[in-house]
């Protein structure tokens, strides 16, 4: 399989903590991979890595198969690579489509367009169009994103990422403070984006979703991918196992 | 995020009405607080209060502090603060009179020179405060008072501490004491500028990145907005508004008047967040603000004029800021970021 991202022996340090000692990731076209571990295993590290939020000490990156470097996280959106973050980053001030298109505003035609005007008509109209889509439900997508529940509020974080993702969408414990209902919804999404094409990158503590939605399985443990697995030939034990380190299948099953 | 989250949707929902109106727009609370005030001076003291003179007094006054308030309100929509004004206010009037003294004040330049110096200086101010806060990461509230306290030195060691004269007597009898249709120019020209400067705050992207930069700077930073830069031009904006203050003083003066500024950067504070923006960042406007710079004006006057002692003023507006402040806390604990 020809892969979309692919990362190679990805170092990091924060000061004298190791957080990522020769981690390894990499995801086919329209894949969704679960990336899991125990706490302070690296996976919000490798995340923001491959997002270009945090830049790596050594390693090889490559999308499609070239080299890249991401220096920022424009870098890696300019590379289709779009992260949902657990804090979601959004500005809770501005309302639903600000948050979608904030960064990537579509300016007004002509002359108001180079003053600064936007053209939030054609905004609105496209976010519209996206929630209905992906099935984001929003009270008011006029409101201030701060009057959503936190269910809507990771809605719209999703359907921002999705909406821009070409290659890559990282999404980094989307259901960790959802209910039932809206844990599903998530799932969901996550199944309709791959169906388009754009591959998943799950990083979830939940074993139940990872089963539920992955196709292959990830495991990093201090640092390193210590297995891989496919979704159908494991059981959550094997898991478990694995990131707790009684088993160790490095390279298995890729 | 967690729990409070869903039940805060129903909260919400059930709150519709006037009570979240005013939740969701708390200048209109403000507004309508200033047309009481108004109402029982005008009904007290008619003659007085709404005398030719006395309007154009109050427009007077709140046309001054309106610039400095206008920066202000972008400084405090980033969550960051500004005592520095004041003191800017200073410095930039004092450039602008050594420059033009230099130059001759009968030259016809003189003012557009002077004009260009006010500036000038402001804007460095603010490029300082910007870069300090912005790039080096200090606290803006140590920043400017650090800043408010060299600005301030800087223009006493410039002039031997005592006031200079010098104003091209042009400007005096155009903008200072000018008036349009019976107007003050200094009003028309405050409300030109905060027209302005509240089109490209709530229309631009510029102004919609200020929003966001107040509300999640790091949200801001990985949709791909330079963070750093567009706070290192807010404190230029905020400069760049203390200048054009500092040259209308001196138009206004026909003088420069160091030691009268000292709580000039407070005032600016109280009109921003009576206006209902959020010392939290990202909320605000700048018709609040312009509402919150006449509520001093108006309590100071009105006070005088029905014969009550003018100190009332000052300790109405605290209520008044303290009210103020509590409705934004409230605000922000019911949403639970």
């Amino acid at each position: 399989m020809a892969w979309v991202l692919e990362a190679r022996d990805i170092h990091k340090s924060y000061g004298h903590v190791r957080s990522l000692q020769g981690a390894s990731l990499e995801v086919g076209e329209g894949e969704v991979v679960a990336l899991i571990g125990d706490n302070g295993a690296g996976k919000s590290t490798l995340t923001k890595c491959l997002s270009g939020v945090v830049p790596v000490d050594s390693g090889e990156i490559r999308v499609d198969g070239r080299p890249a470097a991401f220096r920022n996280a424009q870098d890696a959106r300019e590379h289709g690579i779009e992260t949902v973050y657990q804090d979601l980053a959004l500005a809770v001030d501005l309302n639903a489509v600000q948050n979608i298109y904030l960064g990537r505003e579509i300016m007004a035609p002509g002359l108001r367009g180079r003053l600064g005007f936007l053209d939030g008509r054609a905004m609105l109209e496209r976010t519209q169009a996206s929630f209905r889509e992906l099935g984001v439900n929003v009270p008011d997508i006029r409101s201030a994103v701060a009057n959503f529940s936190g269910g809507q509020r990771q809605g719209v974080a999703v359907a921002r990422a999705l909406m821009w993702a070409r290659r890559v969408v990282f999404m980094d414990e989307p259901t960790a403070a959802l209910g039932v209902a809206q844990t599903r919804n998530v799932l969901n999404l996550i199944r309709k984006v791959s169906e388009r094409g754009v591959s998943v990158v799950l990083i979830s503590h939940s074993m139940p979703d990872v089963m539920a939605v992955a196709d292959r399985i990830v495991v990093l443990r201090q640092g390193r991918t210590v297995a891989r697995f496919r979704a159908g030939e494991v059981r959550s034990d094997d898991l478990v196992a694995a990131m707790t380190g009684s088993l160790e299948v490095e390279g298995a099953a890729a | 995020m967690t729990t409070s989250a869903s039940t805060e949707g129903l909260d919400s929902r059930q709150s519709r009405g006037l009570g979240r109106l005013l939740l969701d727009r708390p200048e209109l609370m403000i507004l309508v607080a200033l047309l009481i005030m108004i109402v029982v001076f005008a009904t007290m003291r008619p003659d007085a209060f709404l005398s030719a003179i006395n309007i154009r007094n109050m427009a007077m006054e709140a046309g001054m502090m309106m610039f400095l308030a206008t920066g202000m309100t972008y400084v405090i929509v980033t969550a960051g603060i500004d005592l520095s004004v004041g003191a800017v206010l200073v410095f930039s009037g004092v450039c602008s009179v050594l420059v033009m003294r230099l130059i001759g004040v009968d030259s016809p330049l003189a003012p557009w020179i002077g004009l260009v110096v006010a500036v000038l200086a402001g804007v460095a101010w603010g490029a300082l405060n910007g870069v300090l806060i912005a790039r080096a990461n200090l606290s803006p509230l140590i920043v400017t008072l650090a800043t408010m306290g060299i600005a301030l030195g800087a223009s006493r060691l410039l002039v031997g501490g005592v006031d200079i004269t010098g104003v091209p007597s042009s400007l005096v009898n155009t903008i200072g004491v000018g008036r349009i249709w019976g107007i003050p120019v200094i009003f028309l020209l405050s409300l030109a500028f905060a027209g302005l400067m509240g089109i490209v705050l709530h229309r631009t992207r510029f102004g919609l990145h200020t929003f966001a930069v107040g509300s999640n700077p790091q949200g801001a930073e990985r949709a791909g907005i330079d963070v750093a830069r567009h706070l290192t031009r807010i404190y230029m904006i905020s400069g760049l508004c203390a200048g054009i203050a500092g040259y209308l003083t001196l138009s206004r003066f026909a003088s420069t008047t160091i030691a009268g500024h000292a709580m000039d950067n407070l005032k600016a504070i109280t009109a921003v967040v009576l206006g209902g923006a959020s010392l939290f960042g990202g909320s605000g406007t700048l018709v609040g603000t312009g509402i919150g710079v006449l509520i001093p004006v108006v309590l100071a006057s009105g006070l005088v004029i029905v014969g009550l002692p003018s100190f009332w003023q000052e300790v109405a507006v605290g209520i008044v800021l303290l009210a103020a402040v509590m409705i934004d806390q409230w605000r922000r604990t019911r949403r639970s970021r």
